[in-house]
């Protein structure tokens, strides 16, 4: 099948098969995205550039990446490497494996309003959280979970913490078992196992898995609004972006914040992967089947 | 290359367990335990919230009542709401099944130039936040009248649910001996009397995992429907964050009580799911090892 000439393919029809796919994807996200990219460079007024100098130029616009960034970064960070302990713990096929992921998927299905309504809620000022606190004398003082920088870490935490972990336990238990039981026959301690033989394996994964947490992260839009302070410590750049559509109606401009916030997304993700090549040059996965 | 001397000579240090590690191990087992009490305590507050008379800073509201499930349900226009979920979800879940289950036969099946580009096209938006391609989608959408209309809100919604049909099938597809296909074209099967008699039952459980996933996700797709939607084309969640948005307007207990519901029916489907598809096999599948 595979040694058909070049002309040929034209008569296959398998490879037609794969054309509503590629049209829709051509109409739906690589044309719009040219429009936008186009759109960007024809400000309502000024030159060409008008609106790219406008937001790194602008305090509350162009600080809104790093303010994505401090958000993103480091409640991805927390995400997998709970994840990788936890899910290395679970590697197992057992009973307890099956309870275990099916209690931790739970938070997949809360939702941003649940969650955001919930933290106000258990975390506020006179929430169960801050009761029980007080009640075991643990910490005394005002707890201040919610309408900040915190809050918006840790509803990025509930939220993406059970798909990370799907994610990295799914890549562990890809790794085919014979290799972590040889390694044990050689008298390797569990975390010698880990270090030697699961960690260089499932390397390629957790960068994958990295990346699609941080995508996530990084469009934090609902949460920033509802727990955190959209105004100051957490206007991440979706903020800026849907504030200059839908209410200065300036296209041209959210056109330019979406370009800008898909570049720093993509650096991102070509860094991780980037380096994840500079680490480790093997097989992509283990044992896959 | 190891014989059965070599392994009995081992001294069989296994059972000994180290007390670095079952420290390790326990603190593992606690930050979940930590983790897992504090989001069920969350989500018992919620509950809690969404059946209390009024609830001012005590342990436990002053009393207790259902009202505010079926004055949700007025207020928000919960059956509109839900029927728009609804057509919505549906549309997307068979509309990426139809188109993205035959592009990932190609992708499975065919060696051709430029198929990295196809799959780095299918790859990138699952790379980039639906937020960032959802801006230049709802610009041209607005442009072409499409923004608000229930048409625009499917398309939308379908852009990052076809990729995914398309990477989960791939592996599926690839996994079936290709050997089946050629019997059936020995017996002289044409390529979709091939696909419709061989592959899609054979496909079945996979693609049932994939339309539950896609249904999940639609359900909690809040930025494209959000960017996307007019007044009557919101899904829930575009609704519920909006009564929250405008806190004040609504009673706190009637929006609990709404996301409790949305939380009971996307849990619904997502065991349902995790039925046909266990969740660590979502990226990579090994063959059963007999664990002993």
């Amino acid at each position: 099948m595979s040694s058909q000439t070049a002309g040929s393919r034209w008569r296959d029809p398998a490879m037609w098969m794969a054309a509503p796919a590629v049209i829709f994807m051509l109409a739906v996200f690589v044309y719009p995205f040219i429009h936008g990219l186009i759109l960007s460079f024809q400000p309502l007024e000024g030159g060409m550039l008008s609106n790219y100098i406008k937001f790194f130029s602008t305090d509350n616009l162009w600080m809104t990446i790093g303010v994505t960034l401090k958000l993103a970064l480091p409640a991805t960070l927390i995400n997998i490497l709970i994840a990788v302990p936890v899910a290395y713990r679970l590697r197992h096929k057992t009973p307890y494996q099956k309870i275990a992921t099916t209690i931790l998927v739970i938070p997949i299905t809360l939702g941003t309003v649940l969650i955001a309504e919930g933290m106000l809620t258990y975390f506020g000022p006179k929430g169960w959280f801050a009761q029980i606190l007080q009640t075991l004398h643990i910490y005394e003082g005002a707890i201040r979970l919610t309408h900040n920088y915190a809050g918006v870490v840790i509803s990025l935490v509930i939220s993406g913490f059970p798909f990370a972990f799907l994610l990295i336990l799914s890549y562990i238990t890809g790794i085919d078992p014979v290799l972590p039981r040889a390694a044990a026959t050689l008298g390797a301690t569990p975390f010698n196992q880990f270090r030697y033989v699961i960690f260089p394996l499932i390397l390629p994964g957790l960068a994958m898995a990295f990346c699609l947490s941080f995508v996530q992260a990084f469009s934090v839009f609902p949460s920033a609004v509802l727990l955190g302070s959209p105004a100051g410590a957490t206007r991440v750049i979706s903020i800026a972006a849907y504030e200059a559509a839908f209410e200065n109606y300036d296209y041209s401009m959210a056109s330019a914040v979406a370009m800008i916030m898909g570049a720093v997304q993509l650096g991102v993700v070509v860094i991780v992967l980037g380096a994840r090549n500079l680490f480790y040059r093997g097989p992509v996965t283990g044992g896959k089947g | 290359m190891m014989t059965s001397q070599s392994i009995s000579r081992q001294p069989a240090p296994k059972r000994r367990t180290h007390w670095a590690s079952r420290a390790w191990s326990g603190l593992v087992v606690g930050l979940m335990t930590f983790f897992l009490i504090n989001v069920g305590l969350m989500i018992a507050s919620v509950a809690t919230n969404s059946v209390a008379k009024r609830w001012l800073g005590t342990w436990l509201p002053n009393g207790w009542t259902l009202e505010w499930y079926s004055a949700a349900w007025q207020e928000f226009q919960l059956g509109d709401v839900l029927l728009v979920t609804i057509q919505v979800v549906l549309s997307v879940v068979v509309l990426s099944i139809l188109i993205g289950v035959p592009a990932a036969y190609t992708l499975a099946r065919r060696n051709f130039r430029g198929k990295k580009l196809l799959t780095g096209l299918f790859l990138l938006p699952l790379m980039i936040p639906p937020i960032t391609y959802g801006i230049p989608l709802a610009t041209l959408m607005y442009e072409l009248h499409l923004a608000g209309t229930l048409p625009g809100v499917i398309i939308a919604n379908l852009l990052p649910a076809l990729p995914f049909v398309i990477l989960v099938m791939t592996p599926f597809i690839e996994q079936i001996d290709p050997n089946l296909e050629s019997a059936a074209r020995v017996f002289g099967a044409r390529t979709f009397t091939m696909f419709r008699h061989v592959l899609v039952p054979l496909l079945a459980p996979g693609i049932l995992a994939a339309s539950l996933l896609v249904l999940v996700r639609t359900i909690a797709m809040f930025e494209l429907t959000f960017l996307t939607a007019g007044a009557d084309t919101q899904t829930l969640v575009v609704a519920l964050y909006y009564s929250v948005f405008a806190a004040g307007v609504r009673a706190s207990q009637s929006i609990d009580a709404m996301a409790m519901v949305y939380m009971i029916v996307t849990l619904i489907w997502l065991l349902i799911a995790m039925r046909f598809v266990s969740p660590t096999q979502l990226v990579s599948r090994v063959k059963e090892h007999p664990q002993n």
